[in-house]
């Protein structure tokens, strides 16, 4: 049975210089946006998702994990360093430190919950756990219902640097992102990352072999909860408010479609991945409902005929690992 | 505190309608389950299908409610049959997660153009006549209307029950759930019945959509909130037993119902607090097999 994560399976001719040129160029590209007139906004917004979907990635592609509530870490993250910006006036880092110590302790007691079942289950506990979430979020009063919270000061990052100035912002979350990134990569490419895959492959002869499969289960879902969370925490200072749409399932679902489309299990699929939706999005804005069914097509599109996505078909026509 | 019998009895009655949505949506994701392995996130889009149907067959048509209960199943099922065989049926080797994805998109295609063409705002669709005006029963005030959708889905539950459990038919698709090859090797067609089924459990949503129809409007969203707690209410039950999703739906709409009544602030989260419970003690679910 084809699984889901295939293009997770590293190619017998993988690799790590691939993966170096593969970010040197990725990390080029981003680093000269600012001078090519490209609307900075648009990829500030991109990255953050980009950096979303990664951590998302990270459980799916390499621990067989979908989980279909990744938006309340996000939501949580954004809420958390939103108040502690606006309410307790506390400098850029430290908002970005309280929403994600936040977004990690949802992530311990979530992933206890679910990470007692597998498969389709795991994506409905987890759809659920973040359903209920929204509604806790509805009903809290510093979460202002559906007004959100709305102009965030964005401070002054260690004294130094001036978020409101956009080229600074601009390189704050290009750093937040790579950080973000070279953690996952790390991980993946550790002994715990191994194990990981074990598990993925077959959990039970992993438990034969010793290994407490729950609990690197469970670290891989702190690990992704708390790297959204850090996603969350930065887009605050893009966007400026946190609202509910962030914990809403329709988030959720965006984040899945984002790393299917980029490739799911591949290492730079997810930030192909946001650059391609968060931009459709841009330009297609004006029509409506629309952007819904479109993405809607474009998920049916990609698991009829498409599933390995955008790296994935590439890392597979040229045999490596991306 | 002083137990107010009139507003208990009202709200343990709307718990008894939601609980009689939860059992025919879980109870059609659980058939589907059965057959496809796959878990049908468009259930909510195609519940909201069936309402629409209804409406239309109303206002373009001039058919009324009577019919619709069994022509908006018929066309939303028929419907289902179309996607099963175009698009489902296409991935049924492949890794069950994908159809969550692809049902997912559907739901999104679906609920997009609905939304499109009428907006977020509900359409009134009336009681028909004969179930128009309510019963003084002493301690409560039954609207005729809510006491017929309680009991027509719990006989179509019954009824569904049966079919699966103690029909010939029902007892070849238990077969073919457990065994597909094997049942095909008896001369049997299994992707046809693997088409009805899914056209059953589809019908059966559309179904519960005409019967809210009257009490919730018609409105393009109506399925989209309600399909996530109808997911927690099969984490709870499990997808192993028909009677199980029957029983559990039922009960969880009545415990909604008191939680209106008793707390009202956590009436929206009470189903998923109960879930994370459920979890915690007993992870298959109350009924189910593991997975």
């Amino acid at each position: 049975m084809t699984t889901i994560t295939e293009n997770a399976i590293p190619s017998p001719r993988r690799t790590v210089k691939d993966e170096m040129v593969a970010f040197a160029i990725m990390t080029a590209l981003l680093l000269v946006v600012p001078l090519t007139g490209v609307y900075p906004f648009f990829v500030m917004q991109a990255l953050c998702f980009a950096l979303l979907a990664c951590a998302f990635n990270l459980l799916i592609g390499y621990g067989g994990l979908l989980s279909f509530g990744h938006a309340m870490f996000l939501g949580t993250a954004g809420y958390c360093t939103a108040h502690a910006l606006k309410v307790w006036g506390l400098t850029p880092e430290l908002g970005i430190i309280v929403g994600v110590v936040a977004a990690a302790a949802l992530s311990v007691i979530t992933g206890l919950i679910a990470i007692r079942r597998q498969g389709i289950y795991f994506a409905m506990i987890t759809l659920a756990l973040s359903q209920l979430l929204y509604f806790v979020y509805l009903q809290t009063p510093f979460t202002h219902g559906e007004d959100g919270i709305q102009g965030i000061p964005q401070g002054v990052l260690f004294g130094l640097f001036n978020l409101s100035k956009p080229i600074t912002l601009y390189y704050v979350i290009l750093a937040g992102f790579t950080l973000g990134f070279l953690i996952i990569y790390r991980a993946i490419n550790s002994p715990f990352g191994e194990v990981l895959k074990a598990i993925r492959e077959n959990e039970p002869r992993a438990v034969s072999l010793g290994y407490k499969t729950d609990q690197y289960k469970l670290l891989a879902y702190i690990l992704s909860g708390t790297l959204a969370g850090f996603a969350g925490a930065l887009k605050v200072f893009v966007a400026q408010n946190a609202s509910l749409t962030d914990v809403h399932w329709t988030m959720s679902g965006e984040i899945v479609l984002i790393t299917l489309v980029g490739g799911l299990g591949t290492l730079f699929g997810p930030v192909v991945g946001a650059f391609v939706i968060i931009a459709m999005q841009q330009y297609l804005a004006g029509f409506g409902q629309w952007v819904t069914v479109i993405q809607g097509v474009i998920f049916v599109v990609c698991v009829l005929t498409f599933r390995r996505g955008v790296i994935g078909e590439i890392a597979h026509y040229f045999k490596r690992s991306l | 505190m002083s137990i107010n019998l009139q507003a208990l009895s009202a709200q343990l009655l709307v718990g008894l309608i939601n609980g009689s949505f939860y059992a025919l949506l879980s109870l059609g994701l659980a058939v589907i389950f059965g057959m496809l392995n796959i878990i049908n996130f468009a259930h909510g889009a195609v519940y909201m299908m069936g309402a629409f149907a209804a409406y239309f067959l109303l206002n373009i048509a001039g058919i009324g409610y009577w019919p619709a209960l069994i022509l908006a199943p018929l066309a939303v099922g028929l419907f289902g049959m179309v996607m099963e065989r175009t698009m489902l049926k296409w991935i049924a080797n492949l890794d069950h997660l994908y159809g969550l994805l692809l049902t997912f998109g559907l739901a999104l295609i679906i609920q997009g153009v609905f939304q499109n063409y009428f907006g977020s705002s509900g359409l009134p669709y009336a009681i028909p006549d004969a179930l128009k005006g309510g019963m003084n029963l002493g301690f409560m005030f039954l609207p005729i209307y809510r006491g017929w959708v309680v009991i027509f889905s719990l006989v179509i539950c019954i009824a569904t029950w049966f079919l699966i459990e103690r029909t010939r038919l029902g007892a070849y698709l238990r077969a073919a759930t457990e065994n597909p090859t094997l049942v095909r090797a008896f001369g049997i067609n299994v992707p046809l019945m693997i088409t009805l089924t899914y056209g059953l459990g589809v019908g059966l949503a559309a179904l519960a959509g005409v019967l809210s129809a009257p009490i919730n409007q018609v409105r393009p969203l109506m399925g989209a909130d309600l399909i996530i707690v109808v997911f927690a209410v099969v984490v709870i039950g499990g997808m192993g037993s028909i009677m199980g999703s029957i029983i559990t739906g039922f009960a969880l709409g009545i415990i909604e119902g008191l939680t209106k009544y008793f707390y009202p602030e956590a009436s929206n989260t009470v189903v998923f607090v109960l879930m994370v419970l459920v979890l915690l003690v007993k992870p298959s679910g109350l009924t189910g097999r593991a997975a």
